[in-house]
């Protein structure tokens, strides 16, 4: 029997850890299918970031109440896993309870420490449930998190309340067993612990058989639990627990109001103004679109964005457009991105390679309308949490439309005449620009 | 007055201590000359050597290529980076956050690398510096002024204290509307906005972030980009407020106060 559960715990395992990185690998070369830049080595400031941001979480501390209670359930929830080790090796190893003997009183007080943040992270996911759900927070409301997301955030946060109350319920049968000297539980000996002994008036009344029953049972549920919730996480916006670290490394927060420069186009406009400098004979590359109109098209930290989005919709709390009621919702730039990128890689993972669907991110998933709200604000930026930049692939798509398809509202391509031949925006003679030193003040 | 145009000090073998970027607004918007004459009429009486390109500047590209016209933008910049090196400019200032922020940032992988500064910086540094010296009362003591964050001063440039600043050396008492600083709301012009009618929605931007100037009780609503002061401008007029609040650059505060 005991035979039994350390091959079952082995192989599931096994199965977990295969399936996890298969995921990670799948997203890693769907990342890769964009355009080979910024994704490069910031150094010791791309770490400096890492710190602040990601693991620091700076950005939350803009609203301070939410943050500590967001920074509750992220400590909770990765300082628990350090308990998973034990419950790794114990399953393993077919022991129980393996770091008691050896850590003594350190054990209890770190498994109480354990419990508490439990506890903490059962009551702060309740109070997020209640956001979502029952008050009024408007950037939960928005129709771009209908259906699936909305689905996903709930399902995240009963999954977390159920592992802890799991992990609780584990503790409470254990520390009773050994009070009541049940063998295989009084062999290592912890005491009771602070958060889990209050459950012990609701389970006094259990058989001993029935508390070993719901021990075992407690420990398989955690511990599938943390597989099953591991296989989840890289299909849902929880990633952002993993990908806010390299995206905050990554991060350019000093180019915030930088345009990323074509250098094709600049060399195209250096060989016309100065066509002697142009090489001679014929270029061999081959030019590649202007713009995005598809995922391949945007950079590959663009990419990396749209995976660490975890929907909060902060980005669209300060959005102009989103607060006039445009169509425009950053949040639902980035989950279109991703949308289409998953799209792409399933169809890759299909075909082998990528063949043409006849679909693309432009149109099929993002409209020209929200891409002609943007004022390139960039409160979107300023406020995400996870340095994500939903502006840039919003001005690459632009490039797109007006370069590859001459399309352009009219005003804009009467203000393009108006700068080319004119100089200015308006129609005003270039003759004309002085004027204002002539006039009195 | 009388406003130094480069080619002219060039012939006669001046240099300036800073070029003076008037941009597109501020040369042809009839209120956004009004900005443009004060900021000068400032640089005027500080006696600080300056001079503007005059017809010789162009746009900077900076709509086209937040619009999507890259070839535009690029064109634009090749131009302009040849008439600012031929000068051998070194020192630009601009009173539009959307110049200021192209030229300082956008510029450089282009080959035109100058140390540009923005208007509202270079009027803290004149006061600070004392070379510019208010009045003791130059109308504003006390008077409730809240400050519109322009997007491409503050969040792509972290400029939020500068003109903050300014308006303090007015004695004038400062007021702050819900979204400020790098929650600042936009005025709706940026991104190539102010060229095209706005997509669909509920209201306007611009009426947004008048609603929220208008909210703060201020008489001054006090802008630093002159795309910010007509957007705002005009949100004033749409609310009928034109009697009771003013819409002013923070250069012409400064020149009412000299």
């Amino acid at each position: 029997m005991e035979l039994l559960q350390q091959f079952a715990f082995v192989l599931v395992t096994g199965i977990s850890v295969w399936l996890f990185n298969r995921r990670i690998r799948g997203i890693r070369r769907n990342i890769l299918l964009g355009r080979d830049h910024g994704l490069t080595s910031r150094g010791s400031e791309g770490w400096k970031q890492m710190l602040l941001l990601a693991l620091g979480q700076r950005k939350m501390f803009r609203n301070p109440l939410v943050a500590i209670l967001h920074l509750i359930i992220y400590v909770g929830f990765v300082i628990i896993n350090i308990e998973v080790l034990e419950i790794l090796l114990d399953g393993i190893l077919g022991t129980h309870r393996l770091f008691a003997p050896v850590m003594g009183v350190a054990y209890t007080g770190l498994i109480n420490a354990f419990e508490w943040l439990a506890a903490g992270v059962i009551l702060v996911c309740v109070i997020f449930l209640a956001r979502r759900h029952v008050t009024n927070v408007k950037r939960f409301q928005g129709s771009d998190l209908d259906g699936w997301p909305r689905t996903d955030a709930r399902n995240i946060l009963v999954a977390e309340i159920i592992l802890m109350t799991l992990f609780l319920l584990m503790n409470a049968a254990d520390t009773l067993l050994q009070g009541r000297g049940q063998p295989g539980y009084t062999a290592h000996p912890t005491g009771n612990f602070m958060v889990s002994s209050m459950l012990h008036p609701l389970l006094q009344i259990w058989s001993d058989s029935g508390l070993i029953a719901l021990e075992r049972t407690a420990w398989w549920l955690h511990i599938v639990g943390i597989f099953a919730f591991l296989n989840y996480l890289p299909w849902s916006k929880h990633l952002h627990i993993i990908l806010a670290f390299p995206n905050a490394y990554y991060a350019k927060p000093e180019d915030n109001g930088r345009m990323e420069n074509m250098a094709d186009i600049q060399r195209e406009v250096l060989y016309a103004m100065q066509p002697e400098l142009a090489p001679t004979g014929s270029d061999t590359g081959t030019p590649k679109r202007f713009g995005a109109k598809d995922v391949f098209d945007l950079s590959r930290k663009s990419l990396l964005d749209a995976y660490s989005c975890t929907e909060c919709g902060r980005c669209s709390s300060g959005c102009p457009a989103s607060q006039t009621g445009k169509k425009l919702s950053p949040r639902r730039i980035m989950m279109a991105t991703r949308d289409r990128l998953e799209e792409v890689g399933r169809l890759i993972d299909r075909e082998g390679e990528f063949k043409d669907d006849g679909r693309t991110l432009l149109r099929d998933h993002i409209s020209e309308e929200e891409l002609r709200a943007c004022t390139t604000c960039n409160a979107c930026v300023e406020e995400c949490p996870v340095s994500i930049r939903p502006v840039d692939i919003i001005l690459e798509m632009r490039r797109y439309l007006v370069m590859e398809e001459s399309n352009a509202p009219t005003e804009w391509t009467m203000m393009f005449g108006n700068v080319e031949n004119n100089f200015a925006p308006w129609k005003f003679s270039p003759e004309d620009r002085d004027q204002w030193t002539k006039e009195s003040s | 007055m009388q406003v130094p145009i480069m080619s002219e000090l060039a012939a006669r073998g001046e240099t300036p201590e800073v070029l003076f970027w008037v941009g597109c607004a501020g040369s042809f918007d009839q209120r956004a000359q009004r900005i443009t004459k004060a900021f000068a009429s400032i640089l005027e009486r500080t006696g600080i050597r300056y001079a503007i390109l005059g017809k010789e500047e162009l746009c900077t590209g900076d709509p086209a290529r937040r619009a999507g016209n890259e070839f535009l933008f690029q064109m634009m910049a090749y131009q302009n980076i040849q008439i600012l090196n031929g000068y051998g400019i070194q020192k630009v200032v601009t009173a539009c956050p959307h110049c200021f922020n192209i030229l300082k940032h956008e510029y450089p992988e282009l080959g035109g690398t100058y140390d540009v500064v923005h208007h509202a910086e270079f009027l803290q540094t004149l006061i600070d510096d004392g070379r510019i010296v208010l009045k003791e009362d130059g109308g504003f003591r006390g008077k409730k002024i809240t400050y519109h964050d322009s997007c491409y001063l503050g969040r792509a440039n972290g400029i939020y204290e500068a003109p903050r600043k300014v308006l303090q050396a007015l004695d004038a008492e400062l007021t702050e509307m819900k979204s400020c600083r790098s929650r600042g709301l936009c005025c709706g012009a940026g991104g190539g906005q102010m060229f095209k009618e706005e997509e669909a929605g509920n209201t306007r931007v611009n009426l947004a972030r008048t609603d929220e100037a208008i909210a703060t009780g201020a008489k001054i609503i006090a802008a630093a980009c002159p795309f910010c002061n007509t957007m705002i401008t005009d949100g004033i007029k749409v609310r009928e407020r034109e009697s009771e609040t003013e819409v002013l650059d923070i250069a012409e505060l400064v020149a009412r106060s000299i």
